[in-house]
Parts: C-alpha cells; sequence; structure tokens
C-alpha cells in the first residue's frame, strides 16, 4: 500500500518546469501577527508572471501563493480571487499553497496580511489582472480587433460577431514571459462575478467525508516514528541519558541527542512512544520560576526595553492638576494556541538534501532553519505546506518540523513526529502575559482630557524568521540563542503613529510630529510600552498583544463612561472621530437594540442571576480592520458563572470577498474569545509548568450552551481590503467584562472570568 | 508483536503489531485512515473517535486488541465524498468546520447519540458533546448541523 508518498508529476507551464509535489499541496491562522508576511525575493522571482500563474492547454489556471489555510478560508477565497481577475470559473482554477520549490516566498501567513498582502493591488491579485491583460492583448491580435472590442467569459476571449479563442489555445503550453504589471487593472468590485459571493469552502467535502490529507496523514516510503523527550523545565539541560534504559523497547532505531535536544526513533509510532516515556534523562535543573500569584507585580519589575507610542508632553500636568484621576490596571495571562491535533511533522534529510512536511505558516523561514540545523544547503531544503489542525498562530508546528528534520537526520530515514498533548503544551509560544495600567482625567464637561496608558509585555523568543531558529524550543534545545528582551529606556516617539499592537487606545488624537494618526479626540495622551523578558516561550496568538491591550482600553473605557454617567456607546462616539469605527460601533447598537443608559443596570439585586449589556470596539492595528461586539450575559451571583446569551458583531474588513467565510471567522473568533475570557490560563508551579493537557487547560466544549451570534457585515468596496480573522475575538473579554459590570456593578479587571474570580469581584463591591 | 485481524469500514484486515498498540495508530499507521486524528492520545478531546458497536468509542486509549470481532466504522466509512451520509450532508451543508481536524469527534458522536436516541433533546445533544472539543470554534454550525440532520431523519 505505501506508495512514493502520494506524489504525481505536475507540470507548470507546458513542462517547461517539471516538479512533484504532495497531493495535500493541492487540497487546501490564522492569521496571526509579528513575522515577515511581506513579498520576498527568492529563486521563484515575485517580479514575474510566472511565478504566480500558468495556464494549461485545457484552459486549466495554476495559481501559486505563499499564503496558506489553516481552517481560515484563504485557500477557497484566494481560488475566487485568480477566477474573478481570470474571468474563469472557480473550477477551473488550481491553487498550490506555499511549497519554497514552487511558490513565490511570501514569508509568513499570519498578521491578518494575507488579505491585505494578496487581494489589493500588489502581488497575486495584480498577477491575475496582468494575465488576463496579456491574454485580452493576444486574442486581440489573434482575432485582428482591438483589445476593448473583445468580451470574455470563462476562459474564452470573443469578438462580436462570434469569432472567439480560448485561454488555452492563446498561451496554453507556454511561459507568459512577461513581469507582473503594477498598472494592469483589478476588475471592479461592481463588475464581480466570483469574488463577493458566498462561496462555500472548498475543502467542506473532503473534510467531512474523512478524505483531506492532513500533515498527519503523509506517509513517506520507509519513513519512521519519532517522539521527543522535552525538559520538565524551560531552560533545564541534559545531565545523563541512559540509553540502556529503552534497549527493551522492540523496534527501537536510536536515542538522538544533540545539545539538549533529545528524541527518539523507532520503526512504529508505538515503540517510539514508549520509548520516550521509558528513557531516563537526569535533567540539570533551573533556578525556578517566579511565583505564578504574585507574577504580575514580578513583571512590573523586570528591567525592560521600552517604547513611547506617542507623547504629548502635558499628561504629567493634567493629571497632577485634575481633582479626580481614573486609574485602573488590567491583567492577562499567558494562554496556548491549544491546537486541536498536537502538532506533526515528517522529514527526510539525506546528506545533500531534505523535504519537510510541514504545517508551518512560514515555508521559506522553516526552509532557513531547517538549513541552519541541519547544515545543510538552503536550496537544497525544500519545505512543503501540508496543513495541520487550526493554529491560531505559532503554535507547535515550526518546533516539530525542526524535531522531525533532526531525527530523520540523524537516522538518514524518513522520520514523522508526533507530538503529544503535553509536549504540544510544553512546546509551544504562548499568547504573553500582559498587565496594562490606565489613568485618565475628566474635563468639568465629563469629556476626558488626559489618557495615560503604560504597559507591560512578557517575551520570550517568538517566530523564528529567516535567522532565528532558536526563537522555538527545538532550536534553543540544539544550540541556538532566542531572540532575548535587550533592556532600552524609552525615546520620544519618531517617525509615524505604530499601533500595530493596538497598544494606543482608540480615543486619542495619536499624534506624531504632528500628524494624527488615531481614531479619537483626546488631545493628552500617553502611551508607553515595555517589553520584559518572559520565563517561557511566547509567540503571536490570534490576536496578540491587540486582544490584551484592547480588553484593558475597552473596559477602562467603560469605567470612566460609568463615572461619568453617561450611555457607554454614546460616550464612546463622543470621543471618535475616525468615521469606520464609528460606523461600526453604531450598526452593532442598532443591530443589538442598544439599551442606551449607563451602566451599571439600575436596580439590580445582588443575589440571584442577573443580566447586562456591554460593548467594546477596535480599529484593528489602527487601519486593519473595524469592528464593535454587543454582549448580553447572565451572571450567577451565588456561583460566579458568566453565561453569554447574545453577541452582536459589526464588522467592516474593505471589500467582503466570501462573506460566507467572513461570518465563519467571526462566530469562531467570538467563540474562542469568549471561551479565552472565561477559562483559558496557562499555569505553573514553582518550577514547571502544569496546564498540560485538556484537564489542567480550560477550554469551552461543543456542548455549551451556545450563545446566539448576529453578524452585520459593513461592505465598503472602495475602500482596500483588510484582515478579517482576528478583528472579532479582540474585543470578547472587553465587552464580556463590560457586560458584567453591567448587570452586577462589579468591575473583572482580569482574565480569565472564572466563577471563583467573579465571586470574589462580587463580593469585594461596596 | 502479533498477528491482529480487524474489519474496518467493512474490510477485513491483519496487523502484525504489538497488542497494546492503541487502536488509533493501527488505523492511522497501518491502515492508512485519514479520518480518526490524534489529538491528545487522553480520550480528552475526540479527535480519534471511531464507532464499535454503535458506540462512539476514542480509538486513541483502546488497545488493537481489545477490538476482537467488532467491526470499526470510521469517518471515511461513514459516506463518501460522492455519496456523503446524511449527518455529513448536513454537516455540508452547514459549513461547519473550519480546520477540520475535529470532525471525527463531533460527527460521529453525534451520529451515535442520534442512532440511539433519534429524539434527543437538545440537552441530550450537548450532554453527548461535553467532552468533544473544537479549538476552531465552529459551535455554531456544527450544533445547527446535527439539528439539521437529527430533523432530516424525523
Amino acid at each position: 500500500m505505501k506508495k512514493e508518498i502520494s506524489r504525481r508529476d505536475f507540470v507548470k507551464a507546458s513542462g517547461a518546469l517539471i516538479v512533484c509535489f504532495s497531493t495535500a499541496s493541492l487540497v487546501e491562522p490564522l492569521a496571526m501577527a509579528q513575522g515577515p508576511f511581506d513579498t520576498h525575493p527568492s529563486h521563484v522571482d515575485p517580479e514575474k508572471l510566472d511565478s504566480w500563474l500558468a495556464v494549461a492547454s485545457d484552459g486549466t489556471v495554476t495559481a501559486y501563493t505563499g499564503k496558506c489555510d489553516f481552517g481560515q478560508g484563504i485557500y477557497t477565497v484566494q481560488t475566487q480571487l485568480v477566477a474573478e481577475e481570470l474571468c474563469v470559473s472557480i473550477s477551473k482554477v488550481k491553487l498550490i499553497q506555499c511549497d519554497t520549490s514552487v511558490t513565490p516566498d511570501q514569508g509568513t501567513t499570519s498578521g491578518s496580511q494575507s488579505t491585505p498582502t494578496n487581494f489589493n493591488t500588489r502581488n497575486l491579485a495584480q498577477a491575475a489582472a496582468t494575465a488576463r491583460e496579456a491574454l485580452v492583448g493576444m486574442a486581440a491580435q489573434r482575432l485582428g480587433v482591438s483589445a476593448d472590442q473583445l468580451t470574455i467569459e470563462n476562459g474564452v476571449v470573443s469578438a462580436k460577431g462570434g469569432r472567439h479563442v480560448s485561454y488555452g489555445g492563446l498561451i496554453g503550453g507556454k511561459h507568459f514571459d512577461i513581469a507582473v504589471s503594477s498598472t494592469a487593472k483589478r476588475r471592479s468590485t461592481s463588475e464581480w462575478k466570483v469574488l463577493g459571493k458566498p462561496v462555500p469552502s472548498l475543502d467542506r467535502v473532503a473534510l467531512m467525508t474523512g478524505t483531506f490529507e492532513f500533515v498527519h496523514n503523509v506517509q513517506v516510503l520507509g519513513m519512521v516514528h519519532g517522539r521527543v523527550v522535552r525538559p520538565p523545565e524551560i531552560g533545564a539541560t541534559v545531565g545523563n541519558v541512559d540509553e540502556k534504559s529503552v534497549q527493551h523497547v522492540p523496534g527501537l532505531i536510536k536515542v538522538v541527542v544533540r545539545n539538549n535536544f533529545i528524541g527518539v526513533v523507532a520503526e512504529k509510532q508505538w515503540q517510539a512512544a514508549q520509548a520516550a516515556k521509558d528513557l531516563k534523562v537526569t535533567w540539570q535543573p533551573r533556578l525556578g520560576l517566579p511565583a505564578q500569584k504574585d507574577f504580575y507585580d514580578y513583571l512590573r519589575k523586570q528591567p525592560s526595553r521600552d517604547l513611547m507610542l506617542v507623547n504629548s508632553k502635558d499628561v504629567d500636568n493634567k493629571l497632577k492638576s485634575a481633582s479626580r484621576v481614573l486609574k485602573a490596571t488590567y491583567l492577562h495571562p499567558y494562554q496556548a494556541h491549544g491546537s486541536i491535533g498536537s502538532s506533526c511533522a515528517v522529514a527526510d534529510v539525506q546528506a545533500d538534501h531534505a523535504t519537510v512536511w510541514s504545517a508551518t505558516q512560514s515555508v521559506y523561514p522553516t526552509q532557513h532553519g531547517v538549513s541552519a540545523l541541519t547544515a545543510l544547503p538552503l536550496d537544497s531544503v525544500r519545505v512543503i505546506f501540508v496543513r495541520g489542525a487550526g493554529c491560531y498562530g505559532l503554535n507547535a508546528a515550526d518546533t516539530v518540523s525542526y524535531d522531525a528534520a533532526l531525527l530523520s537526520q540523524a537516522v538518514r530515514r524518513p522520520v514523522r513526529v508526533q507530538l503529544t498533548r503535553q509536549d504540544e503544551f510544553l512546546s509551544e509560544n504562548y499568547g504573553s502575559a500582559c498587565v496594562v495600567e490606565q489613568q485618565a482625567t475628566l474635563d468639568a464637561s465629563g469629556t476626558i482630557d488626559a489618557w495615560d496608558c503604560e504597559t507591560w509585555t512578557a517575551s520570550f523568543g517568538g517566530r523564528p524568521g529567516y535567522d532565528q531558529p532558536g526563537n522555538v524550543i527545538t532550536g534553543m534545545l540544539a544550540g541556538f540563542d532566542p531572540e532575548t528582551i535587550n533592556p532600552r529606556t524609552a525615546v520620544e516617539p519618531t517617525g509615524e503613529l505604530r499601533n500595530g499592537n493596538n497598544a494606543v487606545p482608540s480615543y486619542v488624537v495619536g499624534c506624531v510630529n504632528g500628524k494624527c494618526g488615531g481614531a479619537g479626540s483626546i488631545r493628552s495622551e500617553r502611551v508607553l510600552t515595555h517589553a520584559v523578558k518572559s520565563p517561557f516561550f511566547t509567540g503571536p496568538l490570534r490576536s496578540p498583544l491587540r486582544l490584551q491591550n484592547t480588553f484593558a482600553h475597552e473596559c477602562f473605557m467603560d469605567e470612566i463612561s460609568a463615572y461619568a454617567r453617561a450611555d457607554p456607546v454614546a460616550y464612546r462616539l463622543q470621543h471618535l472621530r475616525e468615521t469606520r469605527i464609528i460606523d461600526v460601533v453604531k450598526a452593532a447598537a442598532k443591530t443589538a437594540n442598544w439599551d442606551a443608559r449607563p451602566s451599571p443596570k439600575p436596580g439590580t439585586a445582588r443575589t440571584g442571576t442577573v443580566t447586562g449589556r456591554g460593548i467594546a470596539c477596535v480599529a484593528y492595528e489602527g487601519d486593519n480592520g473595524y469592528a464593535a461586539l454587543v454582549a448580553e450575559v447572565e451572571v450567577g451571583q451565588a456561583s460566579g458563572r458568566v453565561q453569554a446569551s447574545r453577541f452582536v458583531v459589526a464588522h467592516d474588513c474593505g471589500p467582503i470577498s466570501n462573506p460566507e467565510g467572513l461570518r465563519n471567522q467571526i462566530e469562531g473568533g467570538v467563540l474562542q474569545g469568549m471561551s479565552r475570557a472565561l477559562g483559558e490560563e496557562i499555569t505553573w508551579d514553582d518550577r514547571k509548568v502544569t496546564s498540560i493537557d485538556w484537564q489542567s487547560y480550560n477550554t469551552l466544549p461543543l456542548g455549551i450552551q451556545v450563545p446566539i451570534i448576529e453578524s452585520v457585515l459593513i461592505d465598503r468596496p472602495e475602500a482596500k481590503a483588510t484582515g478579517a480573522g482576528e478583528t472579532a475575538i479582540t474585543l470578547v473579554a472587553a465587552a464580556i467584562g463590560n457586560a458584567i459590570f453591567d448587570a452586577t456593578g462589579a468591575r473583572l479587571r482580569e482574565v480569565p472570568f472564572t466563577p471563583d474570580r467573579v465571586k470574589a469581584t462580587l463580593s469585594s463591591r461596596g | 508483536m502479533a498477528a491482529i485481524s480487524l474489519k474496518v469500514n467493512g474490510h477485513a484486515h491483519t496487523v502484525d503489531v504489538d497488542p497494546e498498540t492503541p487502536l488509533l495508530y493501527v488505523l492511522s499507521d497501518d491502515l492508512q485512515l485519514r479520518g480518526p486524528k490524534f489529538g491528545c492520545g487522553l480520550a480528552q478531546c475526540g479527535a480519534c473517535t471511531v464507532i464499535i458497536r454503535g458506540q462512539a468509542v476514542r480509538s486513541c486509549v483502546m488497545p488493537v486488541s481489545a477490538v476482537k470481532q467488532q467491526e470499526v466504522m470510521t469517518l471515511e466509512g461513514l459516506g463518501t465524498p460522492e455519496k456523503p451520509h446524511a449527518i455529513q450532508e448536513a454537516f455540508i451543508d452547514e459549513g461547519a468546520a473550519q480546520c477540520g481536524f475535529c470532525l471525527s469527534g463531533v460527527i460521529l458522536t453525534a451520529k451515535a447519540l442520534l442512532d440511539e436516541n433519534p429524539k434527543a433533546s437538545d440537552e441530550q445533544i450537548r450532554e453527548a458533546l461535553s467532552n468533544v472539543l473544537c479549538r476552531c470554534f465552529t459551535h455554531t454550525r456544527m450544533m445547527r448541523a446535527i439539528k439539521r440532520y437529527q430533523r432530516s431523519r424525523a
């Protein structure tokens, strides 16, 4: 049954270049953040049209993209994009995702940047528009009429009177041999026939029938199985490895030790699992961990790398002279990506070349990492993306790819590595723990006069990028250094407002050098951020820092409006000046039938179950999508249990490429946000992480009472396309926290809102 | 190692494995089936679910030797891309997936329940799914798909 993987030959542009790939790359983040997501020069030259598109003689279009699908739907919508620009049906387009041998280097599929990168006036969109114009030009010549006399329907170009020629007849088998044109005209949104339509995801039938190939299903001829043995504590080093302890395991091929990296390889997966379990390793422990109960205080006391994002320089005076300064501190824990599938990869590292099948978001950066780890030349390493379980950012997909490469190199056979659930929790780069301190003053009319924000973020490692394999655990264990924090005091901001982390609240003017890029109207503003060395690896987790910062800003805005005895919606609108965020706030409030009045709700009982509503809004990364969320919750005041009953999201991501896919992302984002807000938290004792499975790390199962989710989609055909996978989730903790306050008068300032924490906060009400 | 006979999705197989090997590893590695997946290996998430004697079973913790003569059905044994089972059809119609890694747990757990109790209440459906995880949180669509399937059989 085992065959030379599931490969088949594939001809790119009429046999001019023959390449092979796994079928997996045919069939199909999640947008996260941070990392190189632009298009980079590589051996697949992004300036050349042939790097992006080929038309076969049967008219089939093959498109090559550096942005891949983990379940967020970018495969389907990129297929729509190519079909739209080339005026062919979706079924004629075959999309090849992320394979270092054939696709352009588009860095990392992350940061809600796939749509901005490939759907505006560069890259895939522009390549497809260039191809259409080139084909029309060829048809004009062939048919002897001017281009403006021609029409296109499903890959056939026709002149008046019925003479026509197909794309296959025009180019099939040949290269275009032209550059991607920056002036080729994109089809306007008013002409769209394929984009903008609710096209169901193209992978759904294969998924539902269990035939879809995940990276976990990749089988290579001669493949054996590896498992890793991770240090119980981050930073522990190998003392002694007793290989005799696993001699009894049948099928064992090798115990592999490289610096502090340890793995085992065996003929069968069960044998590898037994060997990894039984292998006796003595670890030299590190010094221990800061106590979790005091961790947020610890964070604030560490040396830090500081950044001043805005500073109007009058904030201290305003704080000193104000009759009342409102203050609040918000705390957000480390959280896990917690992919449903523990990560897996297959690597075949031979003496002079290597192939890695990986669920990485970053095939080219991973190619660099594997090259560094194996000391093979870069161009002899090929990384092929094969989808894994949804990752939501930097889960363990990169690190397990390194694991597989190291183990394969040690045994010179293809090795499949499956992490255990515990490995996954101990191997991934957590979403950062944060502290946000807020202060504000009001003028005599009750308008906010000054807003002061200071944040502390725990950070260690991160995306490996092209040159830092030590940023994930396997690279560090194998001897590469992680990126660390070099403490530095802040200098005054220069250039333009940088609000990629949403550290700057939406309500300030955001002025840098006299240019004001903020969404709000508060002129006295100061935002200072501190990056602090984390004891655990950290990395982008869906809406990285944007979620943590927005939780703090949107709850604080709610606290101020309560102090001012103002309606939270009206008070927000009073301090906003950017139309697009104003519009989403109004749309969410209208659809939710918002009960306009100050919070908390008057006359609420101190016992029993009470209800409330809360709102939050964001201009994601400043200008990468806009959303507002109304949450309606019930709070059991005896149990401390919070049950969301309804969410209304208003969402603006520019022109909507696929409303069906967008709704799916919004709904998933809201519920994932609810799980993170209500229960998710990495825990540890004095030496090691203790949240290592689904009993010790909370997640909301499928059997919950699912709240109603209503999505209001605001289409902006004239605007640039923005990301949409991370906008809604950014708002959930804040909207729920504000709704709890509305219902009970108790303010939750620490995520997650567990029953115990809710009860403690309720009992501290005056 | 021992020769173990198995009947999976209507086909008989004999594999030479340690009898303690979890059924999941035999299905994935030896029989190259793609439906059941390694999620946690601890019976905590459901991604490895198969159906045995009408019950949803977590194949990651069941030794292959315990299966004996009982027929095993995986997600791909339920229906095919050309002819999906009615519950798969309901999930397709509702677009009830994102990454799709969890689907064996969701679809097969719901099917086992509704085969046994076609009139299961919403509460009973939730109870059956209380240990099934979807980390993309496609809950809304999945519950809709399950209800659609339930209605289609009424």
